[in-house]
């Protein structure tokens, strides 16, 4: 039976603290800080002016106070003077694998993603970033042989300026958002993925994203760029240690996918949700986008949300190759005193453009749940087709799920649908699993799961079973 | 084997059961027929454990087992089958990972083997056949698009992997055709055995003349009124409920 009052807060289990000596950015926000993360970075030129316009711009944001207010959470205001925007350990990136210092190595074997040679995940290629730097890429000569670059967004700085400075901001400018014109200005490290024309690449391509310093927030920023007739599937997961202060994880992703191109962009978002009174857990405020530039390009976003104070994020696909396809498929879990306001924009220029939509949410405790979605259909774009299905499942009487669907339509020819529905977890769906035997719990995970089954379906086998478990482990103690 | 005593029962504060009593001895098949609102349901449902029934008082005892204390899984794990009037659909469960959870918590809970995957799925295709079920169905959601015979074939192949002590069926005959009814019907043969028990809940005689009982009850306004063999069914098939009740209070 699905007990409100028997609510108790799942374990955290990625809650540890590596201890490792890291250097930090001086505290506070100027422009000061933005040189010194520049410097630090030993950035050319380019990316510095562009750090510093961003900068600008976020600065005019804040004194007109645009940061946004739209979504459907709640906060106290954030002293960006105040934070400290760059961690890394001390020790530089090593040239070798075998060379990375232990404590790393340790943390990322914790957390279930083994960088040394022979423990590694087989087809999947790993980027760790370990606060403000990427730690360690696995598979890097493999990919190479292919004229797959894969690795940090800093080596691509310095090894491609030409890549970088083209498609840097392309999907996402730094004028985009509050928070995107914040993580231009000071973001540090991420992943850099660029795929020729016409290669398929044969691994899975990963990064792991770890907060560990106690104040320092985590900015980074992804660029994955798939050229004419290449394929990519590429997965991301991520956590924190348990603290009961609010740490702020504003990243962005921008994909550009050329003529035929196909970018599949995983998310298994873990970070620390805060404990059960709601007290401390990361704000992931993330930008997330991706343009389908080519004809008959696809991009498809699958994300499975369960970590995180506050969720904020809208993976989008601006289509607009013509006949290009943009997927978005969700799973957003909110718990405890989790909010999570979470859906897509699919932004149809091309002819012939399709998207679907496929969010599902689930409530427990008094988590907060929100599913906000654009499907926009601009002038030139006949024979759009939309097909939007959210979903919502709450457990208890505590928790809340709200839809706000938006569509503008600029051209008659579109095709859209739109379904959703709102459930509980059935008493007698519950009855019917715990007559064949199984506890509540078990009866519960089964029916939940059952409820997440069509974006599971979409994640790469390993990652399935990963949010299966997460998913579990993430509901253990929701129903008495 | 399974012993009623006095059994009362509620649900939303009214009292539908008011006194059961009944005696089920092992590998005996037992129809319990009944007009609407006679408490068929209600029987089955407190005896499988459903959380919206309240009993009140009474007791059921299975092979000296206090039935009523024990929650819904556990009755299953102790061998209690509910093949359900009207089975629930869980939409994105496919149905044979749905029957291995259940199988296997079952085994596990009397420290029996668990199956994986591939051997479990070596014995549902042998069980499929019992009542005639298509292997594509397996895979499908349970009961999710399921047409009413299937969804109750679907429960009759449950209670053959499950293998339990005591079958509760209720209405398993209730919206079938010809066709399906023969088929769920021949699926309850094939499971009777010495060692099992069976109460079959029915409104109609028709079930009863392919599922032969060995003792036939009649439950009106929450009790047993009567208990005869094949002859009572025959009986109320050409002269229906109404007296039925009077029967007893004449001899009463």
């Amino acid at each position: 039976m699905v007990s409100p009052d028997s609510l108790a807060q799942a374990e955290y289990k990625y809650g540890f603290v590596t201890d490792i000596e890291e250097e930090t950015a001086p505290r506070g926000l100027t422009e000061d800080t933005i040189r010194w993360i520049s410097a630090k970075k030993q950035e050319p030129e380019f990316m510095l002016e562009w750090r510093l316009r961003a900068f600008r711009h976020f600065l005019t944001l804040v004194e007109k106070e645009q940061s946004p207010k739209w979504a459907n959470v709640h906060y106290p205001p954030i002293n960006f003077a105040d934070g400290v925007y760059y961690a890394a350990p001390k020790k530089d990136r090593p040239e070798s694998l075998e060379d990375v210092d232990k404590e790393l190595l340790d943390t990322y074997e914790k957390l279930g993603i083994p960088l040394e040679e022979q423990k590694r995940l087989a087809g999947v290629a790993v980027d760790a970033v370990f606060d403000s730097v990427s730690v360690a890429t696995t598979f890097k000569e493999t990919l190479s042989k292919q004229g797959i670059i894969f690795g940090s967004f800093n080596e691509a700085v310095q090894e491609h300026p030409e890549l970088v400075r083209k498609y840097l901001g392309s999907v996402v400018p730094y004028t985009d958002n509050f928070y995107a014109a914040l993580n231009s200005a000071v973001f540090s490290d991420g992943s850099f993925c660029y795929i020729p024309k016409g290669v398929r690449c044969p691994l899975e391509l990963s990064t792991y994203f770890r907060i560990n310093a106690a104040e320092a927030g985590q900015f980074e920023r992804t660029l994955i760029i798939a050229e004419e007739g290449s394929y990519v599937s590429y997965l991301e997961g991520c956590s924190a240690p348990m603290r009961d202060t609010n740490q702020l994880h504003a990243a962005v992703v921008e994909l550009v996918a050329m003529d035929n191109a196909e970018i599949k962009y995983s998310t298994i978002q873990n970070w620390y949700p805060g404990d059960e009174n709601g007290v401390g857990g990361i704000y992931n405020f993330v930008t997330k986008r991706g343009k389908c530039a080519g004809n008959n390009s696809k991009i498809s976003w699958t994300q499975v949300e369960t970590g995180s104070a506050i969720t904020w994020k809208y993976p989008s696909v601006l289509l607009q190759g013509d006949n290009s396809i943009g997927e978005f498929y969700s799973v957003a879990l909110t718990r405890g005193y989790q909010q999570a306001d979470t859906g897509t924009k699919m932004v149809h220029l091309g002819k012939n453009t399709r998207s679907k939509i496929i969010s599902k949410g689930i409530s427990a405790g008094h988590g907060q749940n929100t599913y906000r979605g654009l499907v926009k259909v601009m002038p030139r774009a006949s024979d759009a087709r939309n097909f939007t299905q959210c979903d919502s499942l709450l457990i208890g009487d505590q928790c809340g799920a709200h839809t706000s669907p938006y569509v503008e339509v600029q051209n008659s020819s579109a095709h859209l649908e739109h379904e959703a529905f709102t459930s509980r977890v059935s008493e007698e769906q519950l009855f019917y699993c715990q007559q064949r035997g199984m506890s509540a719990e078990d009866a519960n995970s089964l029916i939940i799961n059952g409820f997440c089954k069509e974006v599971f379906q979409q994640l790469p086998f390993e990652f399935a079973v990963e949010a299966t478990r997460l998913l579990e482990v993430s509901l253990e103690g929701s129903v008495g | 084997m399974l012993e009623i005593r006095n059994l009362t029962a509620s649900i939303g504060g009214n009292r539908v059961l008011n006194g059961v009593n009944l005696t089920v001895e092992r590998g005996e098949v037992h129809a319990i027929m009944g007009p609407n609102g006679s408490g068929k349901s209600t029987l089955s449902n407190v005896l499988a454990g459903h959380p919206q029934y309240i009993v009140e008082s009474g007791e059921a005892v299975l092979d000296g087992e206090d039935l009523l204390a024990l929650p819904a899984e556990e009755r299953a794990r102790a061998g209690v089958f509910l093949c359900f009037q009207h089975p629930v659909e869980v939409p994105g469960v496919r149905l044979d990972q749905f029957l291995r959870a259940g199988y296997n918590a079952i085994h596990k809970s009397k420290g029996l083997e668990e199956l994986d995957p591939l051997q479990f799925d070596r014995l549902l295709q042998g069980k499929a056949g019992i009542v005639n079920m298509e292997p594509s169905m397996l895979k499908r959601s349970v009961n999710d698009g399921f047409s009413g015979g299937e969804k109750k074939r679907n429960e009759i192949l449950q209670m053959a992997m499950l293998e339990p002590r005591l079958s509760i069926l209720d209405e398993p005959d209730s919206g079938l055709d010809v066709d399906s009814l023969r088929l769920v019907a021949d699926g309850i043969n094939q499971l009777r055995s010495p060692d099992r028990s069976v109460i079959l809940i029915t409104h109609y005689q028709r079930i009863l003349n392919l599922v032969v009982p060995d003792v036939v009850n009649v439950l009106m306004g929450g009790r047993i009124v009567r208990t005869g063999g094949v002859e009572l069914a025959e009986e109320i098939e050409t002269e229906g409920y109404e007296g039925q009740d009077e029967v007893l209070q004449a001899q009463g």
